[in-house]
């Protein structure tokens, strides 16, 4: 197996150019929505909205603003965070969801069926149905480009390196880095699942927040869907037994009533 | 806030609301005609053999309602082969659509021929090859796969709402007693199919009274369950602070679960009770659905 390969973005350096949803567009041959007629959402530059099937990169707007002259922009380029315990992989039923030699997760169109299991089971919401192709579809970290040796289009485009694409472990080195250097300058930078012991293993597109993930649209404790399984069965089968139980009893009492009826001579 | 309200809504609307009421019929119905095919009296024959015709009709509906689902239906065999290795099989026992689509199969294969073996006992299978396949199913072979459809049933009713708790989404993945809830609903659900479809077919009005009294204790059971649910999804039970709430209340609680108790307990119209039971039951699922469906990703992040 190849090393894994992953994104790490710094968000403090993001300056919100959209050429990573460009690029990621243009190259995957992504469709436009709604014939590329797009309502402005009112929610500040973002337009996007969120990351589906035809929208693999999504360039997040935020706006913390006290006042007129009080305030900042954060910036944060979304995607796959392709997972190292990936729930989307877990409930696929079809096995269209594969882990690479890159240790990233790709989902096979001509394989998926289009059940969407993964939409729900992804704790990020990154999954969504092409309309186009009529499957689930998601960043691939573009997996065509990686195996002919060639950089994914959004950080090639990326115009101030805030999508660094590389080795996980190189990156995870840099990012420390870039961490002690911010906090250096007073400024309170956490890297965002960079760590293997951490929710799903860590994940392999990791991120650099200068606010809590919920500010960014990001869950604090991403868990696998198939957390609740064991729990949710075994309960299940509990009531099963009750309500088997209940039928049993009722149908025991006839019996008994049967037989009482039968050995009581009453009347008939 | 949950960790839950990241996630995306993965457009489950119609099609599976109707598959989880349609299965979980079918599926509470052969579980309740096995337990009867096996410790019932003759007098319950009639009883066994509807239940098995609504499981096997519920089984073929629900395959379709999942086939036409799919965003690509003319692949649904691709959950139970794999696609590029045929004639590999495609399971996984930790995917509940994966287990369920193969539960689904099992449940209609044994409750067909369950029906078909009521039917044939009948003499109303006019076509010499289903009435060969019906009259082999009798005696002792009739009762195992009579219990092996009821088996498969009691599954079907219960594995979906397993399904919606393997999810990362609210109120679904927010606590793990949707399954235990949708059983009970489901077995609630197909006592009453039974109910109003039984008198048609021969059925004994002990036997009705019998059915009637066990789904009062079936209602009482999915009441209690509905409430833990509610009350173990913690500060997410705000959701319910909305429409589908209010159709929760009055809807499932209301008209599906208390107005068919008082009429139990009153002792008038079964079938009527039967009716609200069931109109409960499309309710449940309904507003498990479209509550957690209406939680939009992109809004909860801008905090909208």
């Amino acid at each position: 197996m190849a090393q894994a390969m992953g994104f790490f973005t710094d968000t403090t350096v993001c300056i919100g150019c959209k050429a990573c949803e460009v690029a990621c567009k243009e190259w995957n041959q992504l469709p436009a929505e709604n014939g590329g007629v797009r309502e402005l959402s009112g929610d500040s530059y973002d337009n996007t909205r969120k990351l589906d099937g035809i929208h693999w990169r999504h360039v997040r707007f935020i706006e913390q603003f006290k006042g007129p002259y009080d305030g900042r922009w954060l910036m944060m380029s979304d995607v796959c965070k392709h997972c190292v315990q990936a729930g989307c992989l877990d409930v696929c039923p079809t096995g269209a969801i594969i882990r690479t030699q890159f240790d990233t997760v790709v989902i096979q169109s001509d394989v998926c069926n289009g059940c969407r299991a993964c939409i729900a089971a992804c704790p990020f919401g990154v999954i969504d149905i092409n309309p186009v192709s009529g499957t689930a579809q998601k960043c691939t970290l573009c997996y065509d480009r990686l195996q002919v040796g060639l950089e994914p289009a959004c950080s090639k485009a990326c115009p101030t390196d805030s999508i660094q694409f590389g080795t996980i472990s190189e990156l995870r080195t840099r990012a420390e880095k870039r961490v002690a250097q911010l906090k250096s300058q007073g400024v309170a930078a956490e890297l965002y699942g960079a760590d293997p012991g951490g929710p799903l293993g860590g994940l392999n597109s990791f991120y650099l927040l200068v606010d809590k993930p919920e500010v960014y649209g990001l869950p604090r404790h991403p868990e696998l869907p198939t957390q609740n399984l064991r729990k949710s069965a075994g309960l299940s089968v509990a009531s099963a037994a009750v309500l088997g139980v209940l039928a049993l009893v009722g149908l025991r009492k006839r019996r008994m009533d049967d037989m009482g009826g039968a050995g009581g001579g009453g009347p008939n | 806030m949950s960790d839950t309200f990241f996630s995306g809504a993965p457009h489950w609307t119609w099609f599976i609301i109707l598959y989880f009421f349609v299965g979980g019929i079918a599926g509470g119905a052969c579980f309740l005609a096995a337990i009867v095919d096996w410790f019932g009296g003759p007098d319950d024959r009639p009883v066994a053999r509807t239940g098995y015709n609504v499981a096997a009709l519920g089984a073929i509906v629900s395959g379709a309602l999942l086939t036409v689902d799919l965003g690509r239906p003319l692949r649904f065999w691709h959950m139970l082969l794999q696609s590029a290795n045929v004639p590999a099989l495609m399971f996984k026992g930790w995917s509940p659509i994966s287990f369920g689509a193969w539960g689904l199969l099992f449940f209609g294969f044994f409750s067909v021929l369950a029906a078909l073996g009521g039917m044939a006992e009948q003499g109303r299978l006019q076509n010499p090859a289903l009435r060969a396949v019906g009259g082999a199913v009798h005696g002792g072979l009739a009762k195992v796969v009579g219990a092996l459809a009821g088996l498969f049933g009691i599954f079907i009713a219960g594995y979906t709402g397993v399904l919606l708790s393997v999810t990362n989404r609210p109120l679904w993945a927010d606590g793990p007693w949707l399954g235990a809830l949708f059983l009970a609903s489901g077995v609630s659900t197909g006592a009453a199919a039974l109910i109003l479809l039984a008198p048609g077919r021969g059925a004994t009005a002990q036997s009705l009274a019998r059915l009637s009294a066990f789904d009062t204790k079936a209602l009482v059971v999915e009441l209690l369950v509905l409430i833990v649910f509610v009350a173990s999804l913690g500060t997410v039970s705000k959701v319910w602070l909305s429409f589908w709430g209010l159709v929760l209340l009055v809807g499932v609680v209301g008209f599906g679960i208390l107005a068919p108790l008082r009429l139990h307990a009153q002792r008038r119209s079964l079938a009527g009770a039967a009716r609200l039971v069931l109109l409960g039951g499309f309710l449940l699922r309904l507003v498990t659905i479209f509550a957690s469906e209406g939680i939009e990703h992109y809004r909860v992040a801008a905090g909208m």
